[in-house]
């Protein structure tokens, strides 16, 4: 009965929010149109053809061949013109370059948004993903009412908002080494703003084979990297490190913490960088990187090495041409997927050893005697955690079965002799949880069992309000 | 193969009397401050940290010295970039009293 009626809610709540969505929508079209005519109205119908523009099949070649500033962009530039060190030059070299953003996320989001605003003539996105509400709070590009369409096309009409006389190429796909070459000859610089080590050595590589300056800029946790690879002669990122690194395929936001701010700060440089590389003034920072560490406040600035002789990619000696790009498995030689959300699933343990979240849940219904393992580390169980849940993180576990022979004893003391309390053991995403009990069947567990797909399962299967993070 | 640097003359007298130090003493062992960044930090739980090698040591004696101390730190040893007081300093470059050591895995998030 409860279940029902809660069904029925379910369903109005979806209806309400189904509206919303469309809601907003209409209301972004409506003040697009709105900027759209008031700018037409300002320039006196004097601006960039405005359909077709953004079709990426009508995009031959990216030059916006503007030779001379038109009043509009006097105006609209008129902070850069008056740079001594920028100047018309500046202003004419950026409105005359393309640039190319890999990643419309974190280091994206306001890397495009500075490279709209200042006048890059073409600018390239490139993103397979869709906008979802946990991105908001560091991919600020974009908003809301765009939760669940392409980041893309999320990304492109807020650098249209901001900027409609310069061309922006939408690619809502991944970029792979099928499309890789063909995307990028197409554009002057190219921006890495991506988040896994697999797409970074593809791009590199890329770059090296066209000759294409790369921007590259990396944040995690509280911190970022940024430099500049394979210009003017300097290394390129196999130069600096040559193998991955082991870890690669756990090392993502989607599992550890980032402060949005933070890719926010490497991602506004990465726009300087191209800025800079695009318009022909300053020091690159090449043969350089630069270190963010948010908390202590503190920049630092060190030299890397130069072009390596040996290096596969761009060394004295390197076979890497474009065939051999196309054909190099990028996610096999850094044990890492492209994307996260491909990751291939753990399968540890045998059918026995496992239970599902919804049998868990009717071993919960019937008041079935058990003990309750969440392996998680501390910071992620004070998110949220199931009612009467034991957190022991997995890095913890070997120091504290005394804690699961108690629990265990406590459960049991009111059960007939010889009979088992049970023990279930879970995580997120539930691969932890099979590494845990793999290790308690060898420590006098054999009984243990993880809960299949972890809270992610619980949530999606039994409890859709559980929260997730 | 060197890298051709500038260096300004402050920068080199206080290298000069550092190394003036280093010798008048002739200290038994050099004190080097290691800077860890990113995953090396996961993994010794440490910002930063001084380790005591012997005079005449190199970057890598040095690098060895951090994997005996933290043995988890290998899992990098294949990736990751050194700077040496905020230059490029290849493996084999002397070490004085008083280094910076900064150890760089990259960060590939985003
Ligand atoms: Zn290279
Ligand atoms: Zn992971």
């Amino acid at each position: 009965m409860e279940g029902r009626e809660c069904d029925c809610r379910e369903g109005r709540r979806a209806g309400i929010l189904a509206e919303l969505k469309s809601l907003k929508q209409q209301k972004i079209e409506i003040e697009k149109r709105i900027n759209v005519i008031e700018t037409q109205l300002h320039d006196g119908g004097h601006f960039a053809e405005e359909e077709g523009v953004r079709d990426p099949h009508h995009s031959a070649s990216c030059n916006s061949a503007s030779a001379s500033l038109t009043p509009q962009d006097i105006y609209r530039y008129s902070r850069h013109l008056l740079l001594p060190s920028f100047g018309v030059q500046g202003q004419l070299n950026l409105l005359k370059s393309s640039i190319l953003v890999v990643g419309a996320g974190g280091l994206g989001s306001p890397a495009l948004l500075y490279l709209a605003a200042c006048g890059v003539g073409c600018i390239g996105i490139v993103d397979h993903d869709v906008v979802e509400l946990n991105n908001l709070h560091r991919q600020i590009i974009h908003n809301e009412a765009y939760i669940g369409q392409s980041k893309v096309k999320s990304a492109a009409e807020a650098c249209h908002g901001i900027n409609s006389t310069i061309r922006i190429v939408e690619y809502p796909e991944a970029l792979g080494s099928q499309n890789a070459l063909d995307i990028v000859s197409k554009y002057d610089v190219v921006i890495d703003a991506t988040d896994n080590v697999s797409t970074r050595y593809l791009i590199s590589d890329c770059c090296v084979v066209l000759g294409k300056p790369l921007v590259s800029g990396a944040a995690l946790g509280l911190e970022g990297q940024l430099t500049v690879y394979h210009h003017k002669g300097g290394p390129c990122y196999r130069c600096l490190f040559p193998s991955p690194p082991p870890q690669a395929a756990c090392q993502n936001c989607s599992d550890s913490g980032v402060l949005g701010v933070v890719p926010g700060v490497i991602g506004c440089l990465q726009a300087l960088e191209a800025i800079k590389i695009a318009s022909s003034v300053g020091e690159p920072l090449s043969g350089r990187m630069l270190l963010f560490d948010a908390l202590p406040a503190r920049i630092h600035i060190v030299k890397i090495r130069g072009r390596s002789l040996n290096c596969v990619a761009c060394g004295e000696n390197a076979t890497f041409t474009r065939d051999s790009f196309q054909s190099f498995d990028y996610e096999k030689f850094t044990q890492a997927p492209f994307s996260d959300k491909t990751r291939p699933k753990l399968s540890l343990l045998p059918e026995s050893a496992r239970i599902s979240s919804k049998e868990y849940n009717e071993c919960v219904e019937r008041g079935e005697p058990h003990v309750l393992v969440d392996v998680r580390p501390e910071h992620h169980f004070m998110i949220a955690s199931l009612p009467k849940s034991l957190n022991l993180p997995l890095s913890t576990l070997q120091s504290r079965l005394g804690e699961i022979e108690e629990a265990l004893k406590r459960e049991e003391s009111d059960l007939s002799p010889g009979s088992h309390a049970s023990l279930y053991v879970v995580c997120r995403r539930g691969n932890d949880s099979q590494r845990a009990v793999d290790y308690l069947h060898g420590v006098g567990f054999p009984l243990a069992q993880d809960i299949i797909g972890g809270l992610e399962s619980w949530a999606r299967d039994v409890y859709p309000n559980f929260p997730m993070y | 193969m060197e890298d051709i640097t500038m260096t300004t003359d402050k920068e080199t007298q206080e290298r000069e009397i550092k190394d003036e130090k280093g010798k008048l003493k002739s200290l038994p062992s050099i004190e080097i401050k290691v800077l860890f960044f990113a995953r090396a930090r996961d993994l010794t739980g440490f910002t930063n940290t001084v380790v005591s090698v012997k005079p005449g040591c190199t970057t890598l004696d040095c690098v060895a010295e951090l994997f005996s101390k933290f043995p988890s730190l290998r899992e990098i040893k294949d990736s990751m970039a050194l700077a040496l007081n905020k230059e490029y300093a290849p493996g084999n470059t002397i070490l004085n009293n008083g280094d910076e050591l900064a150890i760089i895995p990259p960060i590939s998030g985003g």
